[in-house]
């Protein structure tokens, strides 16, 4: 943004963070959070992070409680086949998906959502021809993990950084 | 004891039922790590108890202490996010890992053929 903020986004998670640890509202933590945040904001700068903006703060909203509703159910899948009798019949495989998304901020977050569900992994992208590896634990049909990856996840990532 | 007499009964069912849950959960994907058969699925098992596991277990602690100290306490949040942010690093490192081994002793056909079939198994 500017020589005294060059990153306000971090700096106030920095904050919250800050008054979150020290569980307190008051002045001196608040002034020290802030010298914090600052620092913390100019430190950023040494690294020449790679600019991104967040376009859509609704989609995130939206996406968060996807992934939250997906991370329940696919615990409760992942807990039914290691619990069953004979979890050897399981059928788990690699998948390559393609993906649009060059961002790498929504990469990222792609690589947070696809790990914190349990039964996806994620293996490795590609930049060059922009295939995702993955590895699923219970795949019974490509269709619907691509189709979850690509219509659930990479699109709202697509409508809040790009 | 006065701690438990001035504890709501609602409050501590609440707070049994989540960490009852949130510890099967965890227990469970332990489980998992004996049970399945490769490493590529065993893999899979652990994030139960760092997702839905590790979450039950931050919202009892969570309703434990707002109830017991009567104000909100939620620092917990930071721990969950710093855990979800956190555990694609190692899983990712760790799978790498995996694959390339697998591929410089090429056993990891299925890895090639999975662009045609979605049988894995070795």
């Amino acid at each position: 943004m500017n020589r005294w903020l060059p990153f306000p986004l971090l700096s106030a998670c920095l904050l919250v963070m800050w008054l979150l640890l020290n569980q307190t509202l008051s002045a001196g933590q608040i002034l020290l959070g802030g010298l914090l945040a600052l620092l913390g904001g100019w430190l950023l700068t040494a690294l020449q992070p790679a600019t991104g903006r967040v376009r859509n703060p609704r989609a995130i909203v939206t996406l968060a409680f996807l992934v939250l509703i997906d991370i329940i159910r696919s615990n409760i899948a992942v807990a039914a086949i290691i619990l069953v009798p004979r979890p050897r019949s399981v059928t788990s495989g690699f998948l390559n998906i393609p993906i649009d998304m060059r961002n790498r901020y929504g990469l990222a977050a792609l690589a947070c959502i696809i790990t914190a569900t349990p039964g996806t992994l994620w293996v490795q992208f590609n930049p060059r021809n922009g295939t995702l590896m993955i590895h699923v634990l219970d795949l019974v049909d490509e269709g619907i993990w691509i189709d979850t990856i690509k219509c659930r996840y990479e699109r709202l990532l697509l409508e809040i950084f790009e | 004891m006065t701690l438990a007499e001035e504890f709501p009964t609602w409050a501590a069912l609440l707070v049994s039922m989540l960490l009852l849950l949130g510890t099967s959960l965890s227990l469970t994907g332990s489980l998992g790590l004996l049970r399945l058969r490769n490493f590529y699925q065993r893999v899979h098992a652990p994030t139960l108890g760092a997702t839905l596991g590790a979450g039950c277990l931050l919202f009892a602690s969570m309703i434990f202490f707002s109830v017991l100290q009567t104000r909100p306490i939620v620092h917990e949040v930071l721990i969950a996010v710093f855990v979800t942010v956190t555990t694609p690093i190692t899983l990712m490192v760790l799978v790498r890992a995996a694959v390339h081994r697998d591929r410089s002793e090429g056993n990891l056909d299925e890895l090639d053929r999975s662009k045609t079939s979605n049988q894995s198994g070795r």
